[in-house]
């Protein structure tokens, strides 16, 4: 569905992607794992458009996406919820969500996904007429996913995930992924924490200073003893 | 009974520097762009409310609404071709753009329109509204109900329309308006081609009052500035309010110190609540670092 071929990144001087290539298969749930600063937030920026590659390709569907400007890969289909959630504190829920379905291909199913992520996340219901920055760190990221959803996505890019919550709490979101990914959407989870989100997914990518160490299914990588040494201690 | 007479014209005189105030808002708080050729759009606004009014004879409440499409194509123009390639320098570049624009531009006017000052006449401008003792000037009045009105409907619009909407998501998270598919650069054009409308409007409202002459921007974008930093950076509401207030500061400091001495009462201000609120007097104790529309 998402391949990036042979992609390159620079911030000024400084590399941050390195030959890069991976694939994403429709229907799943791939994982994006790595350290801090290995590459991860700036693999899905390059994807969204909001950092331009110097060399490589990144094609959707078939089509190149990586000359256009991040408002026309969200037509696309491909939606990122940031690292931080980096919701619009100062706006109630129900805003949120609107700017969530502002492109084109989002309005004709607004009532229907609006619907479908209050069954999802309930609470926001309840509170979506209170701002944003208001809300407890849980309640943010479901607001964050649920503006993603918001604008019919294909591809739903998720940046850490777990960042900041109590473990209880991703348990839960992680489930929702699941039933989102059930509902025909495709993830792609970027995350540190990679015994959770191997857990969930089918396949994985591992960054290592913007290279890519390792990748394949899930189930193998947590077997794998490279993995098993750098990433979960043992 | 004169001192009140001072406030009520200083009052209704702060209707158009909300005006002002809210376009230069707007732009610093969706663009991040200290606009300080704002006050040269107005210097233009009014020379071409002028030019209505000597060439076609158009008074200047009839040609505001073609003075205020001028200025948002002059706004839009501005964005497009020197802050749009400009963006992602450093600040120190975009500040240096502005003010070179704004030097730029009154020295055109200087030599095009040579330093005289023009002013329209009308039938209307000494006329009065008789309340008790009080003379209540209507080309002011005027201004004052045209400010609150548009001050409103700009509110609404940036409330309840989507593309409003979309211009406040910018302004408050820049990231996530890219990521949700706004056409950021759009907005940017918007919303200058707006802050640019407003004080095309501004300046319609002005030429029944006032003489229009290259330099008069400087005053005025002082004014503005005063008036954002009171009503702190990116809000709305604190420069409307910002602006009615020095409208009132203005008379005040006209009738107890000296009409010489306003801009330094400007002056004061400015650095008093950058001293002491340098988040605005209206902001709910954010941080200065937040500039965005609220
Ligand atoms: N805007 C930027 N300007 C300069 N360097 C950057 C920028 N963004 C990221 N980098 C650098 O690129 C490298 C990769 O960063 P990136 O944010 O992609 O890592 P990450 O895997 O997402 O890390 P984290 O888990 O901390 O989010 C880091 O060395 C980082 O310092
Ligand atoms: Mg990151």
């Amino acid at each position: 569905m998402l391949k990036l071929d042979n992609i390159n990144l620079f911030y000024g001087e400084i590399q941050a992607l390195w030959n890069l290539s991976m694939e994403i298969k429709e229907g799943q749930i791939a994982a994006l794992l790595g350290a801090n600063a290995a590459g991860k937030s700036s693999t899905i920026n390059a994807i969204s458009g909001l950092e331009k590659i110097s060399g490589g390709k990144i094609t959707f569907l078939g089509k190149e996406i990586h000359k256009m400007d991040p408002h026309e890969i969200v037509e696309e289909g491909i939606i990122q919820v940031p690292e931080g959630r980096k919701l619009f504190n100062y706006m109630s829920i129900q805003e949120n969500l609107e700017l969530g379905a502002y492109s084109k291909r989002a309005k004709k199913d607004f009532k229907k996904n609006l619907r479908m992520v209050f069954d999802l996340f309930p609470i926001l219901e309840e509170r979506k007429n209170q701002f944003a920055g208001e809300m407890s760190g849980g309640q943010q990221q479901m607001c964050a996913i649920a503006r993603g959803l918001m604008s019919s996505p294909k591809l739903l890019i998720i940046d850490e995930l777990s960042l900041g919550l109590a473990p209880i709490l991703v348990q839960k979101l992680l489930k929702a992924l699941v039933d989102i990914k059930n509902s025909g959407i495709t993830i792609l989870l970027v995350e540190q924490n990679v015994k959770q989100s191997l857990a969930i997914s089918d396949e994985a990518c591992v960054l290592e200073n913007g290279r890519l160490a390792l990748s394949g299914k899930a189930d193998e990588l947590l077997n794998n003893p490279h993995l098993k040494k750098a990433y979960l201690g043992m | 009974m004169t001192l009140l007479q001072t406030l009520i014209s200083g009052l209704l005189l702060g209707g158009i520097y909300s005006l002002i105030s809210m376009g230069l808002n707007l732009i610093l708080g969706v663009v991040r762009i200290i606009n300080f050729a704002h006050g040269e759009l107005l210097m233009i606004a009014m020379y071409i409310s002028f030019l209505f009014y000597s060439t076609m004879g158009l008074d200047p409440y009839v040609s505001a609404i073609l003075v205020i499409a001028c200025l948002f194509l002059l706004g839009i123009i501005t964005q497009r071709f020197l802050i749009q390639p400009i963006l992602d320098t450093p600040a120190s570049t975009k500040i240096f753009a502005t003010l070179g624009l704004s030097i730029a531009l009154q020295n055109l006017a200087l030599m095009t329109l040579s330093a005289d000052h023009f002013s329209v006449r009308t039938s209307y401008q000494s006329d009065v509204i008789n309340i008790g003792e009080l003379a209540i000037s209507i080309p002011r009045l005027i201004a004052f109900i045209v400010a609150i009105s548009v001050a409103v409907l700009l509110y609404l619009f940036l409330k309840k329309t989507m593309t409003g909407k979309a211009i406040r998501a910018v302004a408050m998270q820049r990231q996530a308006a890219y990521l949700m598919g706004v056409n950021v650069k759009k907005i940017y054009l918007l919303a200058f081609g707006i802050g640019s409308a407003l004080v095309g409007l501004a300046g319609a409202m002005l030429m029944p009052i006032y003489s229009v002459y290259p330099t008069l921007g400087t005053t005025f974008v002082l004014i503005a500035f005063v008036v954002v930093v009171l009503g702190g950076m990116g809000s709305m509401f604190g420069a409307f309010f910002g602006g009615l207030i020095i409208g009132l500061v203005e008379a005040l400091s006209g009738v107890l110190l000296d009409t010489g001495l306003k801009e330094a009462v400007y002056f004061a201000i400015f650095i008093l609540v950058l001293l002491f609120r340098p988040s605005g007097i209206f902001s709910l104790g954010k941080g200065a670092e937040e500039v965005g529309l609220k």
